[in-house]
């Protein structure tokens, strides 16, 4: 039986639809994240799951106990915030301690848990110190160990680390999937970062507009993406529209140049569809697989590790391609015409104007 | 004053030195720098003289009587100075401990659950300043005369008709610096944060938000206790024996004991604010910023 589910979860906000239909299972241990944009509905969630607001219509359960009408502080939830929400009267060591001190635990009970805490988020020496003298990343560090302290059952992150800089959300993402594993605790993790989703979870809910539009873990979201918002939300995506020209066979044309899919299309011939192509699939020359389109270079950009190049097939559709830096690598010179190739296997068949999404998940689901 | 001095001279040497030395070459940023920096010393100089002369002529007044310093010594030993001091004193930390439970978890709830009606309480909280004091004696006055709680015609019913009047003539001053201080702190996040740790909202606001509004609270509180100390109408018509009604009889009946009163219930007041600057200093971090401007 799953430990934390989510069961036709339904929030408005007055007439507007904030989350709907959501279905959720996450297993004991399991770290899940709710990845999507701006308004996609999935802090509102997190802030269902942590009792801060109510659902309109669903159910939430943990370990079995319906908890979808209970009060935030008889949850037992803990919740780590973007803006870290330390309380900037109490030390560290008492802003770890605010939870076990509610919880009536003795002095020594906590001064030993918060000791604890301290080493295992690496600020041992820490504790006597004020919120507003520590950096942002230590500050959430800090946050995660206060809420970890009461021994939460689910740990709830609302993108803990937007508010940093490159190098420390890096570091500290590693140090909170560290601890996590560590302590097996099921977690919630929202973020818009699709790469901080990808890297950290077991599995991610992809998300848009109040509905859920694919969950699945990070390999089978990004190389599989049930719609075309998965597919463009999630990594860089060439997407070019195409007509089918034999749909049994799978071939089709995407300005006049024939390509191979690697399965059968539904759907009849001239049907208007969209195939997908990764960069990283994609080679210059003819090396790269049997599919082969010729193009003009548009735009060479230099990425550190990777060159990426654009190459114009038609007009209104580009292929980017993405090619390992090396001193000897000679980039195409832009305005060149060049020839890309791939193979069948790296174009997926996601979408077509005149059909429905249910139609391409269908389409996915059968490539 | 006489730090001020020669800083003034030297920056106004400097100014007609560069002036001087670098001719019409100068760069008009620079020179309008130097003469807004003179025009800034003026006003400031301007408004020193507007504030401290009625004091020091106040001062010089009160020291004309005889014996040299009789005034000053006829007020202390005035039994009356002492007493109704310090019952305004007391009706003042009454009234401010009041008014802080009645503001702060109104303000909080405002500001975390219904910031819509945030303009009306505000609205609410400025009319002291609309309806005159008067108005609100007589309207105490008669309304608690007689009826159910004839609390005008008792001494302890008319105190607390008093520490309830001060309470809404505290209202602008109060919820001004507590709103300027939640405002200064996520109240959402941290109120969120509390629960999720398993804190009730009781306890959020006395250990979360009471601590973090600790400045903003003494500001609104010293103000609060300053106008206590010299409200006049309400304590005169209720009948009470506070500092005002006994300033204003002193005026009527003498001469320079007055000025010598002003002067020392000044210079308390004065102590107050300074003590409250002494607060913000060593309250140390985010929580220790003086709030005094909120109160305005």
């Amino acid at each position: 039986m799953s430990f934390l589910v989510l069961q036709g979860i339904q929030k408005q906000f007055g007439a507007s639809v904030a989350v709907q239909d959501f279905n959720l299972s996450a297993e004991k241990g399991e770290f899940v994240s709710f990845l999507g944009p701006s308004g996609c509905g999935k802090t509102t969630t997190l802030r269902m799951i942590a009792g801060f607001e109510q659902p309109t219509a669903g159910t939430i359960t943990v370990d079995g106990k319906d908890i979808t009408y209970r009060p935030p502080n008889r949850r037992n939830v803990g919740m780590v915030f973007q803006s870290y929400a330390l309380f900037p009267n109490m030390s560290v060591a008492d802003n770890i301690g605010f939870g076990l001190r509610i919880r009536k635990r003795s002095k020594s009970q906590i001064k030993t848990r918060v000791g604890e805490l301290l080493e295992m988020i690496n600020l041992p020496d820490k504790g006597s110190r004020y919120p507003y003298q520590l950096s942002g990343g230590q500050q959430q560090r800090v946050a995660l160990a206060r809420a970890l302290a009461i021994e939460p059952e689910v740990l709830l992150l609302d993108e803990p680390l937007s508010a940093l800089d490159a190098k420390i959300r890096v570091a500290l993402r590693k140090e909170i999937r560290s601890i996590q594993r560590q302590l097996g605790i099921t977690t919630v993790y929202v973020t818009h970062d699709q790469e901080e989703a990808m890297s950290l979870s077991d599995r991610v809910v992809v998300m848009s507009e109040g509905r859920i539009e694919q969950i699945g873990p990070p390999p089978q979201i990004y190389n599989f993406p049930a719609t075309p918002f998965v597919a463009s939300f999630v990594g860089t995506l060439n997407l070019l529209p195409a007509t089918v020209v034999d749909a049994a066979g799978g071939t089709v044309s995407v300005g006049g140049q024939t390509i191979r899919t690697p399965k059968a299309i539904d759907g009849q011939a001239n049907r208007a569809i969209t195939v997908a192509l990764r960069p990283e699939a994609v080679e210059i020359g003819e090396a790269g697989g049997s599919n082969r389109l010729v193009g003009q270079v548009e735009d060479v950009s230099f990425l550190g590790s990777i060159v990426r190049t654009r190459v114009k097939i038609m007009e209104g559709a580009s292929v980017s391609l993405d090619q390992f830096n090396d001193p000897a690598l000679a980039a195409p010179a832009i305005g060149e015409t060049i020839t890309i190739s791939f193979p069948p296997e790296a174009s997926l068949v996601l979408a077509g104007p005149a059909s429905s999404s249910d139609a391409v998940e269908q389409a996915i689901a059968e490539s | 004053m006489t730090g001020g001095g020669p800083a003034i001279g030297l920056g106004t040497r400097e100014t007609i030195g560069a002036i001087q030395h670098q001719g019409p070459s100068a760069p008009a940023g620079r020179r309008g720098v130097s003469i807004g920096k003179i025009v800034s010393w003026i006003v400031f100089i301007v408004a020193l003289i507007y504030f401290f002369l009625p004091l020091i002529a106040t001062l010089e007044f009160s020291l004309r009587a005889r014996p040299a310093g009789g005034a000053y010594a006829n007020t202390f030993k005035d039994a009356r100075f002492f007493g109704s001091l310090f019952y305004s004193f007391v009706i003042g930390l009454v009234t401010i401990v009041v008014s802080t439970l009645l503001i702060v978890p109104t303000a909080y709830w405002v500001r975390l659950k219904l910031p819509r009606l945030r303009p009306i309480v505000e609205f609410v909280t400025l009319m002291p300043f609309v309806i005159p004091a008067v108005v609100l004696a007589f309207g105490l006055i008669r309304s608690f005369s007689s009826g159910p709680l004839p609390l005008a015609e008792s001494q302890r019913g008319s105190d607390v008709l008093l520490v309830a009047a001060y309470v809404i003539l505290s209202f602008p001053y109060m919820y001004r610096a507590v709103d300027t201080g939640l405002r200064t702190i996520d109240v959402k996040s941290l109120t969120e944060a509390g629960q999720s740790l398993g804190s009730g909202t009781l306890r959020i606001l006395w250990s979360v938000i009471f601590p973090n509004l600790r400045v903003a609270i003494l500001s609104g509180a010293f103000l609060t206790l300053a106008i206590v100390i010299g409200e006049f109408t309400l304590a005169n018509y209720l009948a009470r024996p506070a500092f005002g009604p006994y300033l204003s009889g002193l005026g009527q009946n003498r001469s320079y004991e007055p000025a010598a009163v002003s002067l020392i219930s000044f210079g308390l007041t004065w102590i107050a604010m300074g003590f409250i600057a002494f607060l913000g200093r060593s309250g140390g971090g985010r929580t220790g910023r003086v709030e005094v401007g909120g109160a305005h």
